[in-house]
């Protein structure tokens, strides 16, 4: 076992990890922190992006030892301090984002560290920065139009398809 | 995923005395060896992690002009801030699967592991790169010894990777959709010394100089100059994303294209 103190959410957290426990591990079962979710395991759908030191990663790819020392954030340290959601996630609800909700954690991470890089990005931008992140109900398109929403651009003209 | 101890040198010496125990193996952004070992393809006793050194991270330019990255530094990393010295490698490092494979994959994962259709080979290869380790500097030349097999020894680790700066240089992926790899992958760059041609994801012997090609571009480095040519066909990978013959079409296409875009 080896001990690992994080800052998780804003808030120090330290608990002893085997080697191989996955930082999806640590913060699902660990933390109980289970709004981060694993839809592949194998890296591929981007369901449990998280962000490491500011960076999105996928969590079911990471090692909770190796990351001894970092400032994580979850979907659950995205809403306003006083509980109402953030920008994106109201724009998710507004512009109807998602369905099942199964990849919408992800999908939030993912949107908030592109947005970060790149304030106002194009359509074309948010597509291949969704690149790693799978939806299997939505067909993405409002799931741009959220994201778009959320750079504070005007969407009226992007029809639904 | 079979348990196993795990270590975090702060130093490329202290991880070369980590590796040197029984059935350890490196870590570098585990994008590739933590599938594998939930897969239980791979199970090290113990994991010595490669991202917690300074000194193998990170991207400069040496006396020599030459772009130098560590071996621990992620794609992310290279795109960003090799985008100045050297930006046709930068382009490369950003298109590599997707953001967040991007934060943790590494330039020295990518070289060791050598899968065929990945697109550091490429540019270590085209580029004629020096691969540092931990012993010895190995010439691109002499690294790539087949698909998934390079020059490594047991214990050896990736310290630095060396780029000299081509006067011409671009790479063209004709990506496969489902895994985000190169299904075809080709780096053409012009030094002063004559053209180098490298080709991913379509042998079956990993990346490799398409020869005939650099001599044709050497004569005349224009799209035209290689329309003739046929890329060596029985080599190449076929399965049920493309045959041999789409792959060696592909190689000449994607050849063109960087030859008109470089
Ligand atoms: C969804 C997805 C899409 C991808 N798309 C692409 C793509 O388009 N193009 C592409 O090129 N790659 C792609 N990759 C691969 C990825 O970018 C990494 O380059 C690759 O996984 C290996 O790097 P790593 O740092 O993760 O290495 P690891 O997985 O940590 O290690 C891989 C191997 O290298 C060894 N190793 C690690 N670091 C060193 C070192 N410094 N010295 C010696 N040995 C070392 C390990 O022991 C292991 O055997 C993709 C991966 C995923 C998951
Ligand atoms: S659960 Fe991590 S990428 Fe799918
Ligand atoms: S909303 Fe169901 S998977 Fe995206």
């Amino acid at each position: 076992m080896t001990q690992v103190t994080m800052t998780v959410n804003g808030k120090a957290v330290t608990r002893d990890v085997e080697g191989r426990t996955l930082l999806a591990e640590f913060l699902r079962e660990g933390l109980r922190l289970t709004g981060t979710h694993v839809g592949c395991d194998t890296s591929q759908c981007g369901a449990c992006v998280v962000h490491v030191n500011g960076n999105a990663i996928k969590s079911c790819t990471a090692l909770a030892a190796d990351l001894d020392g970092a400032s994580v954030t979850t979907i659950e340290g995205m809403a306003n301090p006083d509980g109402s959601l953030s920008v994106i996630q109201q724009a998710f609800q507004d512009h109807h984002g998602l369905q099942c909700g199964f990849c919408t954690p992800g999908m939030v991470m993912s949107a908030a560290a592109l947005l970060k890089e790149n304030p106002k990005p194009t359509e074309t931008e948010v597509r291949a920065y969704l690149e790693g992140n799978i939806c299997r109900c939505t067909g993405y398109h409002n799931i741009v139009k959220a994201i778009l929403a959320a750079s504070g651009q005007d969407v009226g003209a992007i029809a639904a398809e | 995923m079979y348990s196993f101890e795990f270590a975090k040198p702060k130093t490329i010496d202290e991880a070369v005395a980590a590796l040197a125990g029984e059935e350890a193996q490196a870590l570098g952004g585990g994008q590739t060896l933590l599938p594998t070992m939930k897969q239980r393809l791979a199970a090290p006793a113990t994991l010595v992690s490669l991202n917690s050194i300074p000194e193998m991270i990170g991207v400069c330019v040496n006396d020599a002009g030459h772009v130098c990255i560590g071996g621990a530094t992620p794609h992310a990393v290279v795109a960003r801030e090799a985008a100045a010295h050297y930006p046709a490698l930068a382009a490369l490092a950003g298109h590599i699967g997707d953001p967040a494979v991007r934060n943790r994959g590494t330039i020295g994962g990518s070289l060791a592991n050598n899968d065929p259709s990945a697109c550091y080979p490429a540019a270590a290869l085209g580029s004629g790169a020096v691969i540092k380790t931990n012993t010895r500097d190995i010439a691109a030349d002499d690294y790539f010894l087949g698909m998934f097999e390079t020059a490594l020894n047991e214990g050896e680790i990736i310290t630095e990777v060396r780029f000299p700066v081509p006067q011409k240089v671009n790479y063209q992926k004709f990506v496969q959709p489902a895994s985000r790899f190169a299904l075809v992958g080709v780096f053409v760059a012009k030094y002063a010394d004559g053209v180098r041609v490298a080709v991913t994801g379509a042998s079956s012997d990993g990346v490799f100089r398409w020869a005939e090609a650099e001599a044709a571009l050497n004569a005349d480095f224009s799209k035209a100059a290689i329309d003739a040519l046929s890329p060596p066909e029985g080599t190449m990978i076929s399965d049920l994303h493309g045959t041999d013959a789409y792959r060696a079409h592909l190689v000449k296409v994607m050849t063109g294209r960087a030859v008109a875009a470089a």
